[in-house]
């Protein structure tokens, strides 16, 4: 089933078409991968389908519904989580609050209704719910190994870890889906091993993800399906296998990734 | 007087008044464009520029009577005035700014909040609270065209205003100076790889932007004298010019100005806003323009790239 | 000198109420304002004009005087906090400077440049709390900062005030992970505004008359200084910097030199306070924020 799925989506900045008419579609339950040259649209993509944007022309569809120019706070609460091509961590918090502010909208009775009341309730009975959602978080730093920075300042992590903790938070959210901007970048060959097996180990759990990479290997290695950019056009969608001898693929990477 | 020059009366008024604001307010918009920061000092580096100018004009005239050498005393007092204000400037910018540009959002805008308090006390201390009136410099009786009656002043402050716009429009359209300005503001970190010296177009900047409002706080200090305390509100409309125009537009800033200016004279004129209320019209104007066009009349919506 | 003592610290209380308003907009939430002289001269009035004209008591003006300033503070910024933080800062600062124009002009309701005088003293029961006998007065001040440090301290604990600082922190971010930025935003600052309102009602049962030039743009400035300077995000060190910030203030009274200081001496003190923290000490004097999550309690209030 297409959980995530755009209709001929545009998004025209001036006279740069950075997106133009792409029909992308990501499998519920899969790994898909979201590449192309520096430039090719990537992160609009991205952005216009997780509300930072609003397309020029164009339809998002989330679960059959259509999500298209909904605030990003809207999208979030349906399920779709996020990371940041530049990590965006809220920098003078501790990590473990990084991680709770992922469940900001999941306290309270009704993730959609009655906040008002919610907001209310969690101040007056604040204690009882910190608890849970502190519990929860660390859960994730669980998840990510990461126990020991729980009370360090986001931004005295090392870089690696500021990816994974971002990574944590949009999973504290328990998102459907998750888009993933360059996870990778700046990660040594260890580091990016390692995170492979997590990303494998969040599909596992049943979430969709979205990945956007330059590391080819890893692309190939664990994604189920690719869709490939250029110049805001898709101009192939496949199968790893199919997308690496893609003839227009390889043309659009000349001289870059065989 | 019919109602046609009456309506010329008000433009020309209101035209007058509007000059003088938008060669403050590009102060303002031109360092916004590089830095994206409001200057809140910049209405009392204006009252700083407005003060020198008077006190130089009033050396150099001494007690000599009106005439073709107080003309050329208020040119020169203008110019001393702008070069001192310049360098005020751009000090404020290397002590109070310079340190915090890699600081929070909030850091640089509370430190210009301080710099601003710490001028116009410092002025209240060293010159006192009482208002002072800078002296035309000729012979201010008003004449009259088609039914308009115009002050030599009016010609003074549109003369000026326009030869300054005129001038810095092609400093940075044409000149290196203003090319390299031009690339800082619309991408500080590519600027500085292209071997451009991002702390020379600062300081530059700073330097123009404050040259300008003293030649802007010299114009007022002649209508409405110069007193500690009027860089405020002065510089809160000046602001909402910049705003108005589309901040980081030199072209906005002029335009907004004008139509500032425009706006308060007919407001009080033509629809009855009580002079006591004159300064809400702009307070009204920002509140509009940021609820209906926010880019104001010439700037681009901008998105934050992610 | 002990009642003169006793005025500076009454005055210490009704600031700091307004600055725990401003740790809330600004520490918090990252929102530049610049007009707690405005909502306090909105609570000042409101008490001033519903005790002389309606006679109300001060028990039943302080919550209007709190929801009045509240709607101005929506009022403002509605239009403003959907924008990027810079504008609010100029937004905030005109509102002020309209409100003391409004207050100088509109006569009828405002008594214009004269004020409004004979104001009634506040009651607690049968017991008059008379401003001159400042023992009673400070008592009053303390009960109710004590309180709205509670409330506010608990508030930046909860989930809102966590939502707050991660707008502080990135908006982009805080909205992709499900806050709605603007809701919270102007919560925020209804709320900061609200407490600067309670402020001001105080400031009227004090005073026991109000003019429009007790609430220039200089308490606005104040009430940032005792921020600044405490530490911002941290409601403890606010108060202890609405303690200085007065103490410096009447510095030249305390002192006896008051004929030696010109007036200016501490405006200019206030700006170089602002300047200087920001270079060399953006985290304020205390420099430890008040709460960390998944600490004890007992030590996160031993930082203090
Ligand atoms: N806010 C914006 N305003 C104007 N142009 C933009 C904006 N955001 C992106 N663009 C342009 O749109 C095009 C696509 O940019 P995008 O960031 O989506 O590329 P990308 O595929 O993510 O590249 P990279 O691999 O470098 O991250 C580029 O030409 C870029 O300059
Ligand atoms: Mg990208």
């Amino acid at each position: 089933m297409k959980l995530l799925q755009t209709e001929k989506l545009t998004r025209a900045y001036g006279g740069v078409m950075a997106v133009n008419e792409v029909d992308f579609s990501a499998q519920e339950g899969l790994i898909t991968g979201l590449i192309g040259p520096n430039g090719a649209g990537k992160t609009t993509l991205f952005n216009n389908m997780t509300g930072l944007d609003i397309p020029t022309e164009g339809k998002v569809f989330f679960d059959e519904k259509e999500i298209t120019g909904f605030p990003s706070h809207k999208i979030a609460r349906l399920g779709i989580a996020r990371t940041f091509q530049n990590i965006r961590l809220f920098k003078e918090m501790s990590v473990i609050e990084n991680v709770m502010i992922g469940r900001h909208f999941m306290t309270g009775e009704s993730p959609h209704k009655k906040r008002l009341t919610n907001m209310f309730k969690s101040y007056f009975f604040m204690e009882s719910e910190e608890a849970l959602m502190l519990e929860n978080a660390h859960k994730w730093l669980n998840f990510f190994d990461m126990d020991e920075f729980a009370n360090e300042d986001a931004k005295n992590l090392p870089y690696g870890r500021q990816r994974e903790l971002e990574i944590a938070r949009a999973l504290a959210s328990n998102p459907k889906i998750l888009f993933l901007d360059e996870p990778a970048a700046g990660m040594n060959p260890q580091e990016t091993e390692h995170l492979m097996d997590t990303i494998r180990k969040i599909r596992d759990t049943g979430v969709t993800v979205v990945l956007i990479e330059h590391d080819m290997k890893l692309v190939m290695s664990i994604c189920d399906n690719i869709t490939v950019l250029n110049y805001g056009q898709k101009i192939a969608q496949g199968t790893p296998k199919e997308i690496k001898n893609n003839p227009l693929v390889i043309e659009a990477y000349l001289g870059k990734e065989e | 007087m019919g109602s046609l020059s009456e309506f010329f009366q008000h433009f020309v008024n209101g035209l007058t008044l509007g000059g003088v604001y938008a060669l403050i307010a590009l102060g303002y918009t031109m360092v916004y464009g590089i830095l994206k920061f409001i200057n809140f000092a910049h209405g009392d580096v204006l009252m700083v520029g407005a003060y020198i100018g008077l006190f130089v004009f009033d050396a150099l005239r001494g007690s000599a009577p009106l005439g073709a050498w107080t003309f050329i005393a208020f040119f020169l007092a203008m110019l001393i005035s702008m070069v001192l204000t310049a360098a005020l400037g751009v000090v404020i910018e290397r002590v109070a700014y310079k340190p915090l540009r890699k600081a929070s959002r909030l850091a640089p805008l509370l430190s210009a909040i301080g710099v601003s308090f710490i001028l116009s006390n410092s002025a209240a201390w060293a010159w006192g609270t009482q208002s002072r009136k800078l002296n035309y410099p000729f012979d201010n009786t008003p004449f009259e065209i088609g039914g308009v009656v115009i002050t030599p002043h009016q010609v003074l402050v549109l003369v000026v205003s326009i030869l300054m716009m005129v001038a810095l429009k092609v400093f940075v359209d044409r000149s290196r100076m203003g090319k390299a300005m031009r690339a800082t503001s619309l991408d500080q970190d590519t600027a500085r790889l292209m071997g451009i010296n991002v702390n020379v177009v600062i300081s530059l900047t700073f330097a123009i932007g404050s040259a300008l409002a003293a030649a802007g706080g010299m114009l007022i200090a002649l209508d409405f004298k110069a007193y500690p305390t009027m860089g405020m509100m002065l510089g809160l409309k000046a602001f909402v010019a910049a705003v108005v125009g589309g901040i980081g537009n030199i072209g906005g800033a002029m335009l907004g100005g004008i139509t500032l200016g425009l706006l308060e004279t007919f407001g009080v004129a033509v629809f009855g806003i009580p002079q006591a209320m004159k300064d809400t019209i702009s307070f009204a104007v920002l509140i509009i323009v940021l609820l209906v066009r926010p880019q104001g009349l010439l700037g681009k919506v901008v998105r934050e790239k992610v | 000198m002990v009642n003169f003592f006793l005025l500076i610290l009454i005055y210490s209380g009704i600031y700091a109420l307004m600055a725990i308003g401003q740790n809330l907009i600004t520490g918090y939430t990252g929102m530049l304002s610049l007009c707690q002289a405005g909502f306090f001269a909105i609570g000042s009035y409101v008490t001033a004009i519903l005790a002389t004209s309606l006679g109300w008591s001060l028990w039943a003006t302080l919550p209007v005087a709190a929801l009045l300033s509240a709607m101005f503070g929506v009022l403002i910024g509605l239009p403003t906090l959907r924008l990027k933080g810079d504008y609010l800062a100029i937004a905030t600062l005109g509102f002020g400077e309209i409100v003391r124009n409004v207050l100088n002009n509109w006569d009828s309701l405002t008594g214009g440049p004269m004020g409004i005088q004979r104001i009634p003293m506040a009651t607690i029961f049968s017991f008059t709390i008379n401003p001159y006998k400042k023992w009673a007065f400070l008592a009053l001040v303390i009960l109710i900062v004590v309180i709205s440090y509670y409330l506010f301290e608990r508030l930046g604990r909860s989930r809102m005030g966590r939502a707050l600082q991660a707008i502080r922190d990135d908006e982009i971010a805080a909205a992709s992970m499900g806050i709605n930025v603007t809701k919270y935003k102007v919560w925020a600052f209804a709320i900061g505004a609200s407490v600067a309102g309670i402020a001001g009602s105080l400031q009227s049962v004090f005073s026991l008359s109000v003019t429009p030039n007790s609430y220039t743009f200089m308490v606005s400035i104040m009430v940032l200084c005792m921020v600044v300077l405490g530490g911002m995000g941290n409601f403890a060190a606010v108060i202890l910097g609405a303690f200085i910030i007065q103490l410096i203030s009447y510095f030249p009274q305390l002192t006896g030199l008051s004929s030696v200081i010109p007036p200016q001496f501490k405006q200019i003190l206030f700006g170089l306070i602002l300047v200087v923290m920001m270079i060399w000490r953006p985290q304020g004097i205390i420099g430890v924020r008040s709460y960390r999550v998944g600490q004890k309690k007992s030590k996160a209030k031993g930082a203090k």
